[in-house]
């Protein structure tokens, strides 16, 4: 039964420490209302369907000044997730690399890859954002003597300079055509799986595949007109126009976030790699295997499985540090928010989607990374 | 039949970890065909001796020649006895992240370059061999100790080895797997593989085995014929060893 | 039955062979194993041919290592410019005459430091001397109590960044320790608000909290109490610090094997003496290389404080290599920046793997 004087300390403590908290919230709340008012501060999500003005500079949606605040942080939004999902992909590749590195055979290889870690860890990110930014504006030439390393590419330390696809009305085909090929491509795979298992021969389904993906759209685009333009950056002035444009800032982000976080990802796969039993490298090599082999398909998939949830935690990281965009410019959610602040002081509001948007971020990740964690787990009884 | 011709050669093997010198002049022959237990206290080298016939140890001094190949840094030559020799763990060491069958094809795609199909029925071949068959698509977590040494052992035959050395095989059994363990060995010497084990079981080594080898300390103490061995011994310490371990 | 059982004489021990490491045979084995390792060894080779040279030629040969900004030709390194500007780094715009203050701070600092490194004081005498360090220093610093006060907008540069960081640690331990035990707490009103606070915390990054410090905070506070930035970026270090302090310790917390809480019980120790006396002290050893790492990363995080207008040292780096006499050297200051911090923090990872290595061992 419900023992009341048992329960009466934890209970009471309970409600004194959510009350006091409740307290101090509420006087908060008091305050902020009167700073607000005294600072005349609006208050509420209004502002986001106000004409903001805010010029920026990389979108990947449509944008330009004339759109809302709330249209110029979903651009932000979404250059924050564009970077960290370019980035996750390039510092997990780069981080193997370094952690298979760490533990290899050859003296110079190792030792390398353990200087690279010691050096990235422990300098500060901002740091190394820094000091890519300006190297890489130091290296690169003015618009007007740009690098052209192809036709109609440009490299200078305004950026990178491509030229934009502009697709016409055939093209739909042409994507069709391509989804089209993939589907068969996968079916292609299948069929010729099961009859190598048959009759131990099967399909060159590969090199069939390939031909299908590269093939069956270049058809559609042939058959639709050739229906792709290009807007070409052309000089005009100091500066191009047209065209498509990566930027130093996003270049600069994107090379320190992945440098940082490839440092600690190889950590990770080190320890994880290190961490396989003895006995497995034991049994390989009685077996005959030779060192390739023996990592990719004895040492490294049980490595993977172990360090899931470190290399989880990078993620998140990641995700956070681009944050540091806004100290080298680059319009992600952090930096529109944050001149946005600047212009309406509405802090509050903006903070609080800031919390939102990351942690709902973090949350999604985290919950996707632990559904693969659970999949590749090892079958036990 | 063991035939005359020597398929293993060690002579003056010397091996030292750090300052320790875990291996004193060791000279011994296993002839092709012969079944040899290794048997001794803990400590006294006989897993690093059979580890050093397949160079997962390194030694320092002496020459160790496998089926015609000395066992040296050289690279090719390693892969080449390493083909020939197969190994059985005291901790099975199969694959965990890989099916049973996959543990078994690995090796023969890998190293030897069978077609999958053939290396597959190699493998279902072995696994009806140790009598497992049924478990081919089970991950070894799923099995048994007993079952996953059978397995490690039909790893080691789909390479169709010249030799087997086996590393205290049943020591890390419960009571009631080693006898399917030991079976499977015995079948194994029924068909006249070399075979060099490091084990406790002295009612395996009567069976079976054509010679003993008794160590102490990092070095050969006797080595005989399992009668004569076991009624015979012919140091104080092979009695005192013997009596502390048939008291079982 | 057997003749005379002979007795066995074991052989003697021998020295091992000297290593037979000839150069030829370390390179053969080391860095020319197999044909791939060969390839990946002369590519090495390559880059640190093509990159050492000019990068030591830049750093230190063609170097200028002193005089004005006319000195500096180009061809090398300006170290000249962190010469220059090497006191507004180290110490912001602290007023020139005090300069013996954050002076005998540093020397505290650096003596305290030698004391817990030599591993000759217990860790009750140093639990006690770092605080008393940081009231020091903020003394010396700052002023008050018969010293001449010095502006809080004028510390900037290394020194804030150190006094960020200490601060820090000092005061988000205590509190991520606190926050840890709310959380297992059995009384559902706590656990929850401590699960919500570091989960919200650790969720977002760094400078959201920043910004909430600087540019939120005076929005909570009476309209007539106003804190200035320092203390407000401070509170906001010390609340981003302590979640992540907080998770660590639970991981601590959770390796105490259960068996100590029950011979505890047995022993009749009341719950808070359990805790203090049984549970923590186990907790915070297991998980000592944790929390060091955690104060590497703190330190780290001090360079955010430029983005809310805080000058520490690289916001000092920063602001310095904008002078109009000196433009064009912000690779030497940033250099400079990166070696300094390396330093300490690899310093600081040290100790901390030393500790792992020498203290009661972390059993699993």
């Amino acid at each position: 039964m419900f023992k009341l004087k048992e329960q009466l300390p934890a209970l009471l403590t309970q409600v004194l420490v959510v009350g006091a908290i409740l307290y101090v919230a509420l006087q908060l709340f008091h305050n902020t209302q009167a700073n607000l008012e005294a600072r005349n501060i609006a208050s509420g999500f209004g502002f986001l369907t106000v004409e903001g003005g805010l010029p920026i500079n990389d979108s990947l949606l449509p944008y330009s000044p004339a759109d809302t605040y709330g249209r110029a942080f979903a651009v932000g939004i979404l250059n924050t997730l564009f970077v960290s999902a370019l980035a996750i992909v390039l510092a997990t590749v780069l981080g193997v690399i370094i952690g298979v590195a760490r533990v290899s055979g050859n003296w110079l290889v190792a030792h390398l890859a353990a200087v690279y870690v010691e050096v990235l860890r422990n300098v500060p990110l901002l740091l190394t954002l820094f000091f890519c930014y300006s190297t890489l504006l130091a290296f690169l030439p003015s618009p007007r003597t740009s690098l052209v390393p192809l036709g109609d590419i440009f490299i200078n330390n305004r950026g990178v300079y491509v030229p934009r696809p502009l697709f016409e009305d055939g093209m739909g085909w042409v994507v069709l055509a391509l989804v089209a090929a993939i589907a068969a491509s996968a079916a292609l795979v299948r069929v010729s799986r099961r009859m190598r298992d048959e009759t131990g021969r099967g399909l060159h389904s590969g090199w069939m595949s390939l031909g299908l993906i590269l093939g069956l759209p270049a058809a559609a685009y042939f058959l639709a007109g050739q229906p792709l333009e290009f807007d070409v950056p052309v000089l005009s002035g100091f500066n191009f126009k047209g065209g498509m444009v990566l930027r130093p800032e996003f270049s600069a982000l994107l090379i320190g976030l992945v440098l940082y976080t490839a440092a600690f990802i190889g950590e990770n796969v080190r320890s994880g790699i290190q961490s396989v039993d003895a006995g497995q490298l034991d049994a390989a090599k009685a077996l005959g295997l030779s060192p390739g082999p023996i990592m990719r398909k004895v040492i490294l998939p049980q490595t993977l499985r172990v360090c899931i949830p470190a290399t989880t935690n990078d993620y998140t990281s990641l995700i956070k540090n681009s944050s540091l965009a806004v100290a080298i410019g680059y319009p992600d959610m952090v930096s529109i928010g944050g001149t946005i602040i600047g212009q309406n002081d509405q802090a509050i509001e903006i903070i609080g989607m800031w919390m939102a948007v990351y942690l709902t971020i973090n949350l999604v990740v985290s919950l996707v990374m632990n559904w693969f964690n659970a999949k590749v787990q090892l079958v036990e009884r | 039949m063991t035939s005359s011709e020597t398929i293993i050669d060690v002579k003056g093997l010397n091996k030292w970890y750090g300052d320790f010198h875990v291996l004193k002049n060791i000279d011994l022959e296993v002839r092709r065909g012969e079944r040899i237990v290794i048997c001794g206290p803990s400590g006294s080298g006989k897993s690093t001796l059979i580890r050093c016939m397949n160079r997962l140890e390194r030694h320092q001094e002496g020459t160790i020649i496998v089926d015609g190949t000395e066992l040296t840094g050289n690279v090719k030559g390693l892969e080449k006895i390493r083909r020939e020799v197969g190994m059985v763990f005291q901790n099975f060491n199969l694959f965990p992240h890989m099916t049973v069958l996959d543990n078994l094809t690995l090796a023969p795609i890998w190293v030897r370059k069978m077609p999958k199909r053939e290396a597959e029925a190699t493998a279902m071949h072995f696994l009806e061999r140790v009598r497992i068959a049924e478990q081919a698509a089970k991950y070894p977590g799923q099995l048994s100790g007993g079952q996953q040494q059978r397995v490690a052992i039909a790893r080691a035959l789909c390479m169709n080895p010249n030799i087997l050395l086996f590393d205290e095989p049943t020591s890390a059994l419960d009571p009631e797997m080693i006898k399917e363990v030991l079976d499977v060995m015995v079948s194994l010497a029924e068909e006249n593989m070399t075979m060099v084990c490091v084990t406790h079981e002295m009612g395996f080594a009567r069976t079976v085995a054509d010679r003993i080898i008794f160590m102490d300390g990092g070095e050969i103490v006797e080595q005989n014929s399992p009668e004569e061995f076991f009624s015979n011994p012919r140091y104080d310490r092979t009695r005192q060893f013997l009596s502390q371990i048939l008291h079982h | 039955m057997s003749e005379q059982l002979k007795t066995f004489i074991p052989s003697p021990d021998a020295p091992p062979p000297v290593a037979d490491a000839g150069v030829l045979l370390w390179l053969r084995t080391n860095l020319f194993s197999g044909w791939f390792n060969s390839v990946l060894t002369v590519l090495a080779v390559l880059v640190l041919a093509k990159t050492i040279p000019p990068l030591i030629s830049w750093a230190f040969t063609n170097a200028v290592w002193s005089g004005g900004p006319d000195a500096c030709d180009g061809a090398g390194a300006c170290w000249a410019f962190i010469a220059d500007k090497a006191r507004v780094m180290l110490i912001g715009t602290y007023p020139q005459e005090l300069i013996w203050r954050p002076l005998a701070a540093a020397i505290l600092f650096a003596g305290v430091i030698a004391a817990t490194a030599s591993g000759r004081f217990g860790k009750g005498v140093l639990a006690g001397t770092w605080p008393l360090l940081f009231v020091a220093a903020v003394w010396l610093v700052g002023g008050g109590a018969g010293l001449t006060e010095v502006d809080q907008s004028m510390w900037g540069g290394l020194m804030l960044s150190l006094g960020l960081a200490a601060v820090g640690i000092l005061f988000s331990v205590p509190f991520g320790i606190i926050l840890a035990l709310g959380r297992q707490s059995r009384m559902a009103g706590i656990s929850s608000i401590c699960i919500g606070f570091i989960e919200l915390i650790r969720g977002v990054p760094l400078i959201t909290i920043l910004f909430m410090a600087s540019v939120m905070m005076p929005l909570f506070l009476p309209v007539n109490l106003q804190i200035n930035n320092l203390l407000r970026v401070q509170v906001g270090i010390i609340l981003f610090s302590s979640a992540y302090i907080a998770e660590v310790v639970r991981g601590g917390l959770q390796a105490v094997p259960s068996g100590q809480l029950d011979a505890a019980k047995a022993l009749g120790l009341s719950n808070w003496m359990i805790t203090l006396f049984v549970v923590l002290p186990q907790a915070l050893r297991y998980v000592l290389p944790s929390l060091i790492g955690r104060c590497i990363a703190l330190f780290k995080d001090t360079s955010l404080v430029i983005i809310v207008g805080l000058l520490d040292f690289l916001g000092m780096v920063k602001a310095a290599s904008q002078d109009q006499n000196w433009l064009g050297h912000e690779v030497e200051g940033y250099v400079f920046c990166a070696v300094v911090y390396w330093c300490i923090c690899f310093g600081m990872s040290r100790y901390g793997r030393s500790l792992e290595k020498r203290g009661p061992q972390t059993k699993r």
